[in-house]
């Protein structure tokens, strides 16, 4: 079972929404989960509707059973001030630094030096112990930035193993991937039943093995009831059943039935084509050949309790969120 | 007033969007897209050039990074940095179409303003190619770049932008302004002062920061990367003002009048919330919002009946057809009941209280079934399924109705328009086109009532 989640998709596909529902499910009897943020869009804590999230691992949330989740929205700037502070003591230095602009070059322009530093930050959650050996996370699960960057994002230490080939963000570097490459990790993408989502979601894969990152589950969102099969719409069409279908809604207590027969069969006439184009898309996932998992639409939309709601439903669904069964927790 | 329309009484408080007087306005020479990821930016801006030239302008559309599919419609499905025509456009306009080449267009600059030893120099720096590759902001900084060149090229009279899917909507308007003060700002003098600096006085300071910023730095980077962003530097250094003149000059160009940004949102909360971040920012920037495209909006035809009303009738039929069926069972439930309103279906009472509120009269299906009479269990059953796929639309244009709202009370003055949602994608013109009718018709084709 991986340790590391990391959550993906491509955008308006709900990926926080997944990965905050995701790291609910983790937490179960007891277990403790650890919801991470790198974009700085506050998007957790909106979820959660808590207020912004500092740069600290804060409780946001019991799971039924006494599980708990921590959320954390790492800042780049904070993690590479903390990471100086940790090794070499810089203390009012810097903010020196800051002010020079050195931080901000760090973080925002000098070539995946922020990557580093985000996911660096995240594995070492993962790894933490504590005194008793223990580890203070038994999930960690990563909303991270979508599938277009994802894999860049992730391999980005072998860029800056390239370009910084001496001293600690090089070494670091090569600790993150140490971590990301093996089981301890699972990507997961997050899709929608559309074209373009699973387009997006077919081709992330692809640059994810390529990149030898270990893949998780498709999980498919979103995902609306199929009401009626194409073969019903078609029958509903003639002229005929369309009396029958009037007499029927009138006789169901519907007023005015005549006049809503077309506006219905019109609707249901988009649905059949929807359910078609859904098969196809389904067919283009299976062709990946990774576990997937549908959630609902929440007709509501999500707030808190359709969070809980989709948790329950991941868990109902027993995600697999290992490539492998790694187990090595000792 | 709201018998038969899809929509609340807001739409009509809202100012109309009216695309087809931008698309024609000759002062409007440029047309930015942002918004969410998602959200249909892309599809919007191709559907916008089109119909801008078919209306009659010279249109080129500058597109980041589209899905296969909509790049093919456009003829622009091989990667390519410089504007082609589109086939297939109707009237007296043309049509252009780009999609950005990030790398291409940093390197474009490179070899158009440094000579061809220090171009190379450039261009081989490890430095420069991850940072060209596609680090933080160099992807909006480029997009930025391409639509100063467009611009001033002159070629085109109207150049429909599409934004890069950026972390945060924000960073297409951030970007170029950080980009531009890094590469002049305090930290690039500083690591350049080794080389250009010579002991003028005052810089003792400077000195003192530098050492320890360097020290610190070689340390965490290794020397290599440090002495290889000051080989980088140094050869940049020509052109780093020329970076922030055309930085500042794409700026301007977006805060002035022939300028004009559309906020393309879904629907939905959070798209919604991110096109309220923009709205309120580019007010801030000064800069000229022309409305909002709320895109893949439902609508129904028939809005009148409600979900609640709808699924109560679905029951009502579902509970005739298990007594029809088993016409015992029926009998067993021993309901037969006193005299159901048929209307009066309590939303909680499931089947042991009202068993069969649907003999009524008429609403028996077999006593009147002229054409062909045992038809009648399955169009029961049809008809209970339109019900709920009904009551489904319903739920969700109450849904987008809320959130459109919430958007609407906090920014009563951004002029809307509505794009109704179509069951599949867009991969030709022809489908464009329906977007961009759509676009230009502003409210939902809501169909009869």
């Amino acid at each position: 079972m991986s340790r590391l989640q990391v959550v993906s998709g491509k955008g308006g596909t709900g990926k926080t929404t997944v990965a905050a529902a995701l790291a609910l499910a983790l937490a179960t009897e007891g277990k403790r989960t650890l919801l991470v943020e790198v974009e700085g869009r506050q998007g957790i804590a909106q979820l959660f509707e808590t207020e912004a999230l500092p740069y600290e691992e804060r409780k946001i949330a019991v799971a039924p059973g006494g599980g708990e989740v921590y959320a954390l929205a790492i800042d780049a700037e904070r993690a590479l001030l903390d990471y100086l502070q940790m090794f070499y003591k810089l203390g009012s230095a810097g903010r020196a630094l800051k002010k020079l602009g050195a931080i901000d070059f760090a973080t925002t322009i000098a070539p995946g030096v922020r990557d580093v530093l985000l996911t660096g930050k995240a594995c070492e959650a993962v790894r933490r112990r504590d005194k008793q050996g223990r580890y203070v996370y038994d999930h960690v699960v990563m909303d991270a930035p979508p599938t277009g960057r994802i894999t860049r994002f992730l391999n980005v230490n072998d860029e800056v193993a390239g370009l910084a080939r001496i001293g600690p963000i090089h070494n670091q570097a090569q600790a993150v991937m140490r971590v990301l490459k093996s089981a301890e990790t699972a990507v997961h993408l997050v899709t929608l039943l559309e074209e373009m989502p699973v387009q997006e979601t077919a081709d992330g894969i692809a640059e994810l093995r390529a990149a030898d990152l270990p893949t998780g589950s498709v999980i498919v969102n979103m995902v609306r009831p199929h009401v009626l099969d194409e073969e019903a719409v078609r029958s509903a069409g003639t002229a005929g059943r369309r009396k029958d279908i009037a007499r029927s809604l009138s006789g169901a207590g519907v007023s005015g039935a005549a006049g809503l027969v077309g506006p219905l069969l019109e609707q249901a006439a988009e649905h059949a084509q929807r359910v078609e184009l859904e098969r196809e898309q389904r067919a283009a996932l299976e062709a990946l050949e990774l576990p997937a998992y549908e959630l609902p639409l929440l007709s509501e939309g999500v707030d808190l309790a359709g969070l809980y709601q989709l948790a329950t439903e991941l868990r109902k669904l027993g995600v697999d969120t290992g490539a492998d069964a790694g187990g090595n927790a000792q | 007033m709201t018998s038969s329309m899809t929509h609340g009484s807001t739409l009509q408080d809202t100012p109309l969007l009216e695309i087809d007087a931008l698309l024609d306005d000759p002062g409007i020479r440029i047309i930015v897209c942002c918004g969410a990821g998602g959200v249909g930016k892309t599809t919007t801006a191709a559907a916008l050039g089109v119909r801008a030239a078919e209306r009659g302008r010279r249109a080129v559309v500058l597109t980041i990074d589209p899905a296969r599919r909509l790049a093919q419609s456009m003829g622009i499905d091989l990667l390519d940095n410089t504007p082609r025509p589109v086939d297939g456009v109707e009237g007296d306009g043309e049509l252009h179409a780009m999609m950005l080449d990030m790398k291409r267009t940093f390197d474009e600059i490179v070899e158009a303003h440094a000579d061809p030893s220090r171009a190379r120099a450039i261009l081989d720096n490890p430095f420069y190619q991850s940072l060209s590759a596609g680090f933080a902001g160099t992807q909006e900084y480029m997009a930025m770049e391409k639509l100063g060149q467009l611009r001033a090229r002159d070629e085109w009279d109207l150049i429909v932008v599409d934004t890069p899917p950026s972390r945060s909507a924000l960073d297409f308007l951030d970007a170029p302004k950080r980009l531009g003060s890094f590469l002049d700002g305090k930290f690039i003098r500083l690591l350049m002062a080794p080389a250009k600096m010579g002991g003028r006085a005052g810089m003792k300071f400077l000195n003192v920061g530098m050492s320890m910023m360097t020290g610190t730095l070689g340390k965490l980077l290794g020397g290599q990367f440090l002495r290889d962003v000051q080989t980088f530097v140094a050869a940049m250094d020509t052109m780093f003002g020329g970076f922030r003149t055309r930085a500042d000059a794409t700026y301007r160009l977006l805060q002035a009048p022939g300028t004009a940004f559309l906020v393309v949102a879904a629907p939905e909360r959070d798209a919604l919330r991110e096109a309220a971040y923009f709205v309120e920012r580019l007010a801030a920037e000064e800069m000229p919002l022309a409305g909002l495209v709320l895109n893949r909006v439902h609508g129904s035809g028939a809005a009148r009946l409600s979900a609640e009303r709808a699924l109560a009738a679905a029951e009502n039929l579902d509970e005739g057809r298990i007594v029809d069926q088993g016409a015992g069972k029926a009998a067993e439930r021993g309901s037969t009941g006193s005299s159901p309103t048929p209307s009066a279906v309590e939303p909680d009472s499931e089947y042991p209280y009202e068993p069969k509120p649907e003999p009524e009269p008429e609403s028996e299906p077999e006593p009147d079934s002229e054409s062909g009479r045992p038809s009648a269990p399955p169009t029961s059953q049809l008809t209970a399924g339109l019900l709920r796929l009904h009551a489904e639309r319903m739920q969700v244009l109450s849904r987008e109705q809320r959130t459109r709202d919430r958007f609407t009370a906090l920014h009563p003055e951004v002029a809307v328009t509505e794009v109704a949602a179509l069951p599949g994608d867009v991969h030709d013109l022809a489908g464009l086109r329906a977007i961009g009718d759509r676009l230009a018709s502003g409210g939902l084709p809501a169909g009869a009532g």
